[in-house]
């Protein structure tokens, strides 16, 4: 596998040779930025065709295809159309607020999309402490979204925001304590390390059953954390509120949108790494000839891949199943998925003790 | 129950009443001072269980309305029409029949915005199309300025 | 997307919030004003504000021949489009005392449930996505434009044919009728379980309707709720089977009953009626008789003098037609008593004491068609 760290390191020692250390530090910084930057705005508008593709064939009906080949520079399109909205004031809100709510969400999710693994040594931050990481920076993300609501002045935007921070809030902890199933399994919360863990095998199959029921819990919690699917009651217009965002227009709203399909990469990424092995091929222990083949396919190829069967499953949830209601939500997580979560923790805890996986 | 055991029940029910045998349905016309009473007895009374109220209407005859509901009974199943003339044209007033039949009360707020008949005892007597003041459309000398076709 | 949008929110002086719900829903609903006022989260009031469309239309029937009131009665419940004009229709043969030939009652029967089957269509898809499962509506919609097409090859319209006329029909239903209608059948057979496997198996789903709306078969009665509305409760109104008219007395059939009273009990009742629609169609298909498609009719109508009712059952309940005629070419009194009429106004005492959300499954259950209500 090819590894990514020759080519950082080459452009390091590059720059270290033409400039000052401050300097060659500085200019790296720059180009990360610029890089997770355009990584974001790519994937970004890529998401969002893809979920009006999915979303069509799924309808029996064919989705954008005018706008380009297949339709492909539609959102393009709409992007240029939100620029050019008017981004109507809000009579008595908060102004310095308002205006920072969006930017909260969205320098929230860049963060959080900072810390993924996506090939061998393609990591913006490898931090010790990575899962850690990435939750409580997505966990900010509910600050965003309090702002929004309060500052619109809006009783029913307020009720909006109230309604989707706590259902993040709730959902948050069966989030968090399903990866720490992996957590444990694995031993470390580096996500570099929990990838390298997996060269053997995926943890949903060396963890078995309790990295399955993780797994499960996972997916359905973190499509409640991203307010999406069946979980969106909170900004779905078939209700008397339109949500926290009620009161954006123009490129703020942009942003939140934006924000929720970067979420859900995010999110999809991080089941992906902890769960499905990250950019690791698919390893059957210590089958040196398969183990072989599959590394034919590159590591980066094999993270999307997964990535994107992750997203195409919540857009499946989301086209298929009606809305719960508030209450049914909060139920869902506070009755069943928490209890089930807690017992999965110290169930893989006895396994991981005895060695009983593989 | 029978047409003809209905008819010669309804004889002995409301002798003040006139029943007409010949008509599609059994028609029962009563004096509008015993319009409430009467109601109640076609609701109440064990072989008429008229539960159902399937209309309430109102026709305009010029000189005098009548009011016509048609009800059902769902255990007997048979069908009555019940009828009461209004004989003052310009401020017709009669009994409410909404706390026998909730459906009545709303059928009572059409035929006050279309007829312009009050219902004494509804407690919620609105109009339920038109605006205030706009007078009552299917009465027969309703006349509209802006009609462009004028009805004979 | 889906159907409410707030209009404006008012305080009163009482410490309700009163929040409006309409006149302009994105779906089929209607115009119709919901004025809800609110405690938290909890509905304790909806009153339905009705009038945006109506059009007058028993005055208008006052001045109009009654072929041209058959062009009327399309656009009252224009799901249910040939019952409303079939009502008229019988209304009037009963008048003049016209036997129509054995032909147009076959036909007649068959446009019926083939009306009732689009109306049940359009009304699943809609549900779908009131409740959020987007996708239901593309499915439903997609199913009902194959019976539309049926329509349209013989009447040269989708929606509104006003194809009856009284004595019979306009003219005869094009040669491809029976062999569009058989492998209609034979399609929507197979996509119907579909429909099951979507919505009514799904867990979510059934925790939205499951006892929400209750309403007992007392109630159903003393509102006057008739149609799959009513027999979700219990409630036996079914016209076809209490005074049976055109080609019904022909055929066997089930009227569909459920005892819940819930509003997932008034969706089973009409997922069953979909089923016994095209039992009934089949029992029909094979065997329609050759010959006139309209008995012989003056061309202009006078009915004498008296008073003439007639019942039919719409895909939403029962539709009355009464005529009051005093010999002349037009109608002295029309009255139509339309079942959404009395099935609205139910609303107010299913939804009182739940939420929000619950006020969107209920009045989906209800299937209202608001231009029934304002005529």
């Amino acid at each position: 596998m090819y590894d990514f760290s020759q080519l950082t390191g080459a452009i390091d020692a590059a720059l270290h040779r033409s400039m000052t250390p401050g300097w060659a530090l500085f200019t790296e910084l720059v180009i990360i930025g610029l890089v997770v930057l355009i990584l974001y705005a790519l994937v970004g508008l890529f998401l969002v065709y893809l979920e009006r593709k999915v979303c069509a064939f799924m309808q029996n009906r064919v989705g954008p295809n005018r706008v380009g080949p297949y339709g492909i520079i539609q959102t393009i399109a709409d992007l240029i159309k939100l620029l050019m909205k008017e981004l109507i004031p809000i009579a008595r809100a908060d102004k310095f607020l308002f205006n920072l709510a969006p930017f909260v969400v969205i320098i929230v999710s860049f963060m959080a999309l900072a810390a993924i693994p996506f090939a061998l040594g393609l990591q913006a931050i490898d931090l010790n402490i990575g899962v850690l990481y990435v939750t409580a920076v997505s966990s900010l993300g509910v600050v965003g979204i309090l702002l929004a609501g309060w500052s619109s002045n809006s009783k029913y935007a307020l009720i909006g925001a109230m309604r989707s921070g706590a259902q993040i809030v709730s959902y948050e902890l069966s989030v968090g304590l399903s990866l720490l199933t992996v957590i444990v399994l694995a031993g470390s919360m580096q996500l570099s390390e929990i990838v390298a863990s997996q060269a053997d095998g995926w943890w949903i199959f060396k963890g078995h059953i309790p990295a399955f029921f993780a797994f499960i819990i996972f997916v359905v919690a973190s499509t409640a954390e991203i307010n999406r699917g069946p979980f969106d009651l909170a900004e779905a217009e078939s209700e008397l509120t339109a949500g926290f965002h009620t009161e954006y227009s123009g490129i703020k709203f942009a942003f939140f949108f934006l924000a929720e399909y970067m979420n859900m990469f995010i999110v999809s990424a991080l089941g992906a790494t902890l769960f499905l092995g990250g950019w690791m091929p698919f390893h059957i222990g210590h089958w040196e000839a398969f183990n072989h083949i599959m590394d034919f396919i590159p590591p980066l190829v094999w993270f999307l891949l997964k990535t994107f069967f992750l997203i195409y499953v919540i857009m499946w949830f989301k086209w298929t199943f009606p809305r719960l209601r508030i209450d049914q939500l909060l139920t869902l997580e506070w009755k069943y998925l928490m209890p089930l979560s807690l017992v999965n923790i110290v169930v893989v805890a006895f396994i991981t003790l005895m060695g009983w996986h593989f | 129950m029978l047409r003809e055991a209905l008819i010669s029940l309804l004889k002995t029910l409301f002798p003040d009443g006139q029943v007409r045998e010949e008509t599609q349905y059994p028609e029962l016309l009563v004096p509008n001072t015993r319009w409430l009473e009467v109601a109640t007895t076609l609701r109440n009374h064990e072989d008429l269980h008229l539960d159902f109220l399937i209309s309430l209407t109102a026709v305009d005859y010029k000189d005098k309305f009548t009011l016509v509901i048609h009800m059902e009974s769902t255990s007997f199943r048979h069908l009555l029409v019940v009828k009461t003339d209004l004989n003052d044209h310009e401020n017709p007033v009669v009994d409410s029949l909404s706390t026998l039949w909730p459906t009545a009360g709303f059928h009572e707020r059409e035929v006050y915005d279309l007829f312009g008949i009050r219902f004494s005892g509804h407690t919620d007597m609105r109009r339920l199309f038109m605006e205030e003041g706009y007078g009552f459309p299917l009465r027969k000398d309703f006349s509209d300025e802006s009609r462009v076709l004028t009805l004979s | 997307m889906s159907e409410a949008v707030i209009r404006d929110i008012i305080v009163s002086e009482s410490d309700d919030y009163i929040i409006n719900m309409g006149p302009q829903h994105p779906s089929t609903h209607g115009v119709l004003r919901l004025e809800v006022s609110l405690m938290g989260e909890t509905v304790k009031s909806v009153t339905p504000h009705i009038g945006y469309i109506h059009r007058g239309i028993e005055k208008m029937c006052e001045s109009d021949s009654y072929q041209q009131i058959i062009h009327l009665t399309d656009r009252m419940d224009y799901l249910s489009a040939h019952m409303n004009n079939e009502a008229v229709c019988l209304c009037v043969e009963q008048a003049l005392q016209v036997e129509v030939p054995e032909r147009v009652k076959y036909i007649r029967t068959i446009l019926d449930e083939l009306t009732r089957l689009s109306s049940h269509q359009l009304w699943w898809s809609a549900f779908g996505m009131d409740l959020g499962a987007l996708t239901t509506f593309f499915y439903g919609l997609r199913d009902r434009e194959l019976i539309l097409d049926i329509f349209e090859e013989s009447f040269g319209s989708r929606l509104l044919h006003s194809f009856n006329t009284p004595g019979g029909l306009m003219h005869d239903v094009h040669p491809n009728f029976q062999k569009s209608v058989r492998e209609y059948l034979k399609y929507f057979r197979k996509k119907l379980p579909e429909y099951k496997q979507l919505l009514t198996d799904n867990v979510i789903f059934r925790q939205r309707t499951e006892g929400v709306g209750v309403m007992n078969r007392e109630m159903a009665i003393s509102y006057g709720v008739t149609g799959p509305s009513g027999r979700g409760s219990g409630y036996s109104c079914d016209v076809r089977k209490i005074a049976p008219y055109s080609a019904y007395p022909l055929v066997q059939f089930e009227e569909k009953l459920q005892t819940a009273g819930d509003s997932y009990a008034r969706y089973l009742v009409r997922m069953d009626e979909m089923w016994e629609s095209m039992h009934i169609i089949d029992q029909l298909i094979d065997n329609i008789p050759a010959g006139d498609f309209t008995a012989k009719m003056k061309p202009v109508l006078k009915l004498p003098p008296g008073e003439y009712f007639q019942r039919v059952e719409t895909a939403r309940g029962e539709l009355d037609v009464y005529i009051v005629s005093d010999g002349n070419k037009t109608p002295y009194r029309m009255k139509f008593r339309s079942p959404n009429f009395s099935n609205l106004f139910v609303l107010n005492e299913l939804s009182a004491g739940g939420k929000i959300a619950d006020l969107v499954a209920i009045s989906g259950s209800l299937d209202l068609v608001i231009p029934d209500i304002d005529r």
